[in-house]
Order: C-alpha cells, then structure tokens, then sequence
C-alpha cells in the first residue's frame, strides 16, 4: 500500500469527517434533549427541568462550538481535497449542501447566541422559540447532509454531460429522496438521540457513584432510560430497514458486512471471522440458514451475492466493514441492555442507589459515539472503491495536490483535533459529572465567570450557586 | 424571459462574501485587539462584545466555500487545491479561535486560561492574514492549465499577496476597534477610537499599496483601470473613480468622526462602524471592477464556471426565500445585543 496523495486524503477525510460526526450526532440529541426540558418547565412549571436545561445548556455550548469549527472544515475538504469529485457532482451534490446552508446552519448558528446569552434579555417563550429554532435547524441539517450522502449510496435522478462528463440532475426530488436515503436519516436520528441519552444516563451514573443525587439527577437517568429502552428497539429495526435498502443498492458492501463468501440462495449470519487460506481468504462462526428471516424481501429463486460475485477491483476492504458493522451492532445491544435494565431499576425504585448497573453506565456512554462512528465507517468504507456508487471512482475523485501538501494537512488536523477535543472533552465532562447542587437556595460561591459568559448573568440562585467550575 | 443565472450566483455570492468579511471580519479584529487588552476584565469585555453573534458571522464563511462548491464547481475545484496549504492554515486558526471562544472561560489553571487567550488572538490573526494572502492570490491569478490547478504549493506565497495579507489584518482591526467603539464605554471606548484611528490610517496606505501593486503585477487589471506604463486613459478611468473616490470620502469622514473630542459634537457611536464598513465595500466594489467578471482571475469567467442552470435555479428558489429570512433574524439578532456592554453585568439591553 503506497501512501500516495489518494490514500492521505482518504485517511484525512476519515479523519475530519469521523472527529466532526460525533458532535452533530451529540448536539442534535442534546438540542432536543433541551428543548423537552425547556418544554416541560414551561408547561409543568417543575424547577427540576429549568435547571436540567441550565446544566446541560453549558455543554451544548462547549459541544456545538467543536461541531461548528470542524464543520466548517468539512465545507472547504470537498474542494481542497477532492476537487475532482466537485467539479463532477458539484451541479447534483452542490444544491443540497447550499440548501443545508440556507435553512439550516444560519437558523442554528444565529439563534444559538440567544440560547446562550438571552436568558435575561427575551421572555421565557421566546427563549423556548430559540431552543426549539436550534434543534430544528440541526435535524434540518441532518436531513440535508443525509440527502447528499445516500444520493452518493444510491444515485438517482441525475445523467452524465457527454461532453464535460460532469453529471447534472434530472430530477430534483428524485435526488434528495434517493432510495437510500429516508430509512438512513431516521437511522442517524435515531442515534443522535440514543447517543446522547447514554451521555445523559452515564453523567447521572456517575453522580450517584461519587454519592451526589439530586432530583436532576434522578430526571436526567429516568428520561435516559425511557429514551434508550423506547428507541434502541426502533433503532435495530431501522438499521435492519437500511441494511435491506443496502442489500437491494449495494449488494457488495452487505456482502462484505455479512462476511458472504460465495453467492447462494441462503446465507448465514457470521458472528466472528479470521483470516484463512481459503479461496475468499477468510473463516468463520457461522449462523446457518438466517438470510430468508433477515432478507425477506429478497428475490426468490436468486442467490444471494457474495463477494465471489464482484470483481475484486469493484469489492470494499472485507475486515474494516465486516468489523464495524460488528462493533456497532454491540454497542448498539449494550445500550438497549442499559435502558432496559435501567427502567426495571427505575421501575423499583434503585435508579439512584449505587450499583453494577452505574459502573457499567458510566463507560456504556461513549457507546452511542462507538455506534456512530463504526456505523459511518460501514456506510462510507461499504461503498468503497467508488465516491458515487457505482458511477465515480474514488480514484478519478481526488484532487492533484501533492502528497507532501496532504501529510502536512493530515499532520495538522490529528495535533489541532487532539488538542481540542482533549480540552473539549475534559470541559465537557467536569461540567456533567459535578453534579446539581441540590439547596436551592444555595449561595454563588466562588463565581469566577466572566460578565457576558455563556448565562453568566442568570439570575436565579438555584443556578448560579451551581454554575461554579468544581475542579480547581 | 431567461434569468442570467451565473450572474445573480456570482452576485450572491460576492454579497455573501461581503457579509462574512464585514461581520467575521470585526470577530477577528477584537480577536487580534485582545492582544493589547490590560487586564482579565477588559479582555472578557471585549469578548463579550462579539460572544453572541460570532458563530452566525462566521456562518458566512460557508457561503464563501459551499456557495462557491455549489453554483461555481469548476472555480471551486481550481481554487481550493490552489490556495490548500493557506485553506489548511485558515481553518486551523479558525478552529482554535473558535473554541477558544468557550475554552477561554473553563479553564482553570493560568496557563491553560493563557493558552486559550493565546489561541483566541493568534487564531484570529492567523485566519485574518490566510484570508487576506487567498485574496491576494486571486489577484495574482492562478496557473491553471487543462481546466485543472497545475502550479506548485507554494504559488499564493508572494510580496504581493503579503502585503494583501496585511493590509487585510490591518482592515479587520479597523473594523474590530470600530465594533468597540459601538459596543464599550470608558476608557476601552476612548482606547478603542485611537486604535481605530492607527488602523485607519494603515487602511489608508495598505490600500493605496495594494492598489498601485495590483496596476504593476497585473496589465490586464491596469488597463481596465485606464493605466498603462506611459499614460492615463481617463474615458477609462472616469467611470470606475467613484469607487475610490468614495473609499477616499469614508476615510476622510471616519477620520473626522474619530478625531472628534468624545462629548461633543454629533458623531454617534455606531457612525464609526458603518463608515469603516463603507471604507470596505469602496475597496470591494472597486476589486469587483478589476475581476469581473472572472471568478478564477483570469482565467474562467462566472459563466465558464457555473454549475448547470437547472441546479442555479433549484437553488436561486431556495435562496430567494431564505436569504431574506436569514438576514431578518440575524437583524432581529442584533437588535437584541444592541446596546453598549458594561462591566460585571453581562447584557444589558
């Protein structure tokens, strides 16, 4: 393997685009998360809501400003990297992401400054009205982005300029609603919300661990709960929908999922692989015969491809699909595990008295990013060697930098990212793990925020006195 | 009738491009002034002049890079291989701008504050100056053969697009410390007209430099203009003058507002920011008369460049409906902030 200035860019894509997802993937569940809590004071009153909003507020602050700057990269990657792969689809794929602009990242952006510092300025509703424009504007942008990114799945509704070669659309619905693309944005919701909700439950695990419940607390691992128990079901049944969708489009890169050696009319599951010295080069723990359950809709009467049924030049790198898909699918069964287990303790009443169930809460919250980031790898790795399914090589997609260029800009995005999301995360988690104070008239001691800081000026005592940095 | 659609695209995105460079570009500036702030508070003051509105400021700098992606593909993709290691430079200052923006205030040991204060400044004037040296190199022009970027990594690293680079920085702390004028009292406000004032006289001799530059480096843009090395063509040079001649006017009114003794006669505190603005789209305009209608100088024009019309026009449907709703919250925004920040008291309207 030569790392030539393709292979640098792909690891540099990876890289920026992994780093990047798990903060919309975090803020889009924590925008509605907030918007819930806001809801729910408004309507019922209960201060417990006001203060899981002002908590939580904090780290969506810290968690948005790393989406925006590394989002802001992903803008200028296409063109500095892969400017061929612009300038073929840039009239197709072009338009959703201006879209995204549009009515998505100004609506965040613009509205995230009252979120943050208009507590003081604009009545309750209206604040409530900033919440909600915020998390709406990042479900819009998902949608957007989720557009671009399964039309690059599952192309449709556009045609090849014989003369330029560039492509252009034909019909516009046809390509923001590929067929891929509606099972995959209520897949990645979806996981937004799930992954955010293990944040949520670990953070409250980790209060009742260090003997600091509160009645937040209680709120935050109750509402964690429900959310896990209630969507990981739905979830599975999504990814199952958008792996049957893949299975139609794409049928190498489930193939590679699977683990499929060679075409038959019924496949199995396999559980574990290794590498062997056989003719598809790898061995396994095989359930049989599980593909007429799992791939109803399949044709019958025709086999089933395997990776034998693709040209090896046209086939996804096996271990790094075939791996993720695995990891993602665990994570995926540990959550559902957490929220159900974690309502039966709600259910009895032990959700705030310490135990096994918090111990393994507390790691189990950066499942929901584990989920995230392998799924995204299956996605992107599964549709490998092609940019556009089945229409543009990831190979004629790359810009002509020079190799030295992109191992500088790889170097320099690993140090930056490094040390902003050590520094991000250590933030983040001091704020989450300090807990609520629960004397609600507690005094503001030690305020060391300065005038104008995000809700530095919130007047409510509640608040304030528990609005101070713990670690000193 | 049919719509000239790279044109309407060519000038929404100037617009947009404008947009960033007038509200990003007062971001970046109290981003650079911060470096002479005199203590904690005056820095946190300064900040939080800015704290509210940066990240839908800097949402213009997509429009910049998505808009280009989206209604100009082919400029996109000569333009940013082009300028990759100054695109690479700007988005790491900008990223350690803009988290720093909230680092600032969770750290909690003294260096680490200092580090983040330090990203905070050095983000701000690293982006201002990758901005400014990209511009400068547009002007320049790109080698481009094939329809494709053929020159080395190291084209945009000229005197010429230095200077750009400079004078750009320059440009945004006049903005920046204009933005202090309008949003501080006290003596941050009276410091702030004199670095206003510094910035502007920089303004005032960085254009001019750049001006004559850009008539020596660049025939093609000199003859537009009315110049060549033995004579002036004045039936060329009349109908573009306004331009300059109205960057000369703001100077001079900008100069006069901020020299006037505080208290005293009718200079308001937002007048400085608006003038510095129209300093600005003198400069602008007047670069618009030199480049277009290229959008890779000289070498493809907006039309050559264009994505297809239906895409243009699937996207003008979008932008005609939403640009105006954007611009009215983002007015709405604003007017929310509006008022001068005072010390120890976050907000007041």
């Amino acid at each position: 393997m030569e790392f030539d200035a393709l292979l640098l860019s792909r690891i540099q894509f990876a890289f920026v685009i992994a780093f990047h997802i798990m903060f919309p993937a975090f803020t889009i569940g924590l925008a509605a998360f907030l918007a819930v809590c806001e809801g729910l004071w408004l309507k019922t009153g209960n201060e417990v809501f006001k203060r899981l909003y002002l908590h939580w507020v904090k780290i969506f602050a810290l968690a948005f400003a790393m989406g925006v700057v590394s989002g802001v990269v992903m803008s200028y990657q296409f063109g500095t990297n892969w400017s061929l792969f612009s300038e073929i689809t840039g009239s197709v794929i072009g338009p959703l992401l201006g879209y995204e602009v549009l009515t998505a990242f100004f609506l965040e952006a613009t509205f995230l400054g009252v979120m943050l510092f208009g507590w003081n300025k604009v009545g309750r509703k209206l604040h409530f009205v900033a919440t909600c424009a915020v998390a709406v504007g990042t479900t819009i942008s998902a949608f957007w982005i989720l557009s671009a990114n399964s039309w690059m799945q599952t192309p449709d509704g556009f045609a090849i300029d014989p003369e330029t070669g560039n492509f252009y659309a034909t019909d516009w619905i046809k390509v923001i609603f590929n067929p891929s693309f509606p099972t995959r944005l209520v897949h990645m919701l979806l996981a937004a919300y799930i992954t955010t909700a293990a944040v949520v439950m670990a953070a409250g695990a980790w209060q009742v661990i260090n003997g600091r419940v509160t009645t937040p607390t209680r709120w935050q691992m109750r509402m964690a709960a429900g959310t896990l128990a209630l969507l990981m079901p739905i979830q599975i049944l999504a990814g199952h929908e958008s792996g049957i969708v893949a299975h139609e489009y794409q049928p190498a890169k489930i193939a590679a999922a699977e683990g499929w050696c060679e075409s038959a009319p019924v496949q199995g599951t396999m559980l574990l692989a290794w590498p062997a010295d056989n003719e598809c080069g790898h061995a396994g723990i095989t359930i049989p015969g599980t593909s007429p359950y799992l791939f109803a809709n399949a044709p019958k009467g025709e086999d089933l491809k395997g990776l034998d049924a693709f040209a090896p030049e046209d086939t996804p790198p096996l271990w790094l699909v075939f791996y993720s898909f695995r990891i993602m699918v665990a994570a995926g069964l540990v959550m559902l595990g957490i929220g159900v287990w974690g309502c039966f303790l709600w259910w009895r009443g032990g959700l705030d008295k310490k135990g096994l169930f918090h111990w393994l809460a507390v790691p189990s919250g950066a499942l929901g990013f584990v989920a995230v980031i392998t799924g995204w790898i299956v996605a992107e790795v599964g549709r490998q060697p092609y940019t556009v399914y089945g229409a543009l090589r990831t190979v004629d997609s790359v810009s002509p930098v020079s190799t030295a260029q992109v191992a500088t800009s790889l170097l320099v995005f690993m140090v930056t990212y490094a040390i902003i999301f050590t520094a991000g995360t250590v933030y983040m988690a001091r704020i989450a793990t300090r807990g609520f104070d629960d004397d609600p008239m507690g005094k503001p001691t030690r305020e060391r925020r300065a005038p104008g800081s995000p809700l530095g000026a919130v007047d409510d005592p509640a608040e304030t006195g528990e609005d101070i940095v713990a670690a000193d | 009738m049919a719509l000239d659609l790279p044109l309407i695209w060519g000038f929404i995105l100037a617009v947009g491009v404008f947009m960033y460079v007038l509200l990003d570009g007062f971001d970046l500036g109290i981003g650079m002034l911060t470096f002479v702030a005199r203590s904690d508070e005056e820095r946190n003051m300064m900040t939080a002049t800015i704290e509210p509105v940066w990240d839908g400021n800097e949402t213009w700098l997509i429009i910049g890079g998505g808009g280009l992606f989206a209604a100009f593909p082919t400029a996109y993709a000569i333009i940013m291989p082009a300028f990759y290691l100054p695109v690479l430079i700007m988005l790491a200052a900008l990223i350690f701008r803009g988290v720093a923006f909230e680092f600032r205030h969770k750290a909690v040991r003294p260096t680490t504050q200092k580090f983040w204060n330090g990203a905070f400044f050095g983000g701000s004037a690293i982006a201002a100056l990758s901005q400014g040296v990209m511009l400068g190199g547009m002007i320049q022009g790109i080698n481009v053969e094939g329809g494709a970027f053929a020159g080395g990594a190291f084209d945009w690293l000229t005197p010429f697009s230095l200077l750009v680079g400079v004078s750009v920085i320059i440009g945004y702390l006049m903005l920046g410390a204009c933005w202090l004028v309008l949003k501080t009292e006290g003596d941050l406000f009276l410091r702030a007209r004199k670095w206003a004032r510094a910035a502007l006289a920089g303004v005032a001799i960085g254009f001019l430099a750049v001006s004559l530059a850009t008539l020596a480096i660049d025939p093609s843009v000199g003859e537009r203009w009315g110049f060549s090395m033995t004579n002036i063509d004045f039936a060329r040079l009349l109908p573009l003058s306004p331009a300059p001649l109205a960057g000369m006017f703001f100077c001079a009114w900008l100069w006069r507002d901020l020299s006037m003794p505080t208290g005293q006669g009718d200079a308001p505190d937002w007048r400085p920011y608006l003038l510095a603005v129209g300093v600005f789209l003198s400069g602008y305009i007047g670069l618009g008369f030199s480049l277009y209608p290229y959008i890779v100088p000289f070498e493809f024009t907006i039309w050559e460049a264009a994505a297809r019309d239906n895409s243009l026009a699937f996207m003008l449907v979008g932008a005609g409906i939403m640009l105006p709703i954007i611009l009215l919250y983002t007015a709405y925004v604003y007017s929310l902030f509006w008022g001068k920040v005072k010390p120890g008291d976050g907000y007041h309207a």
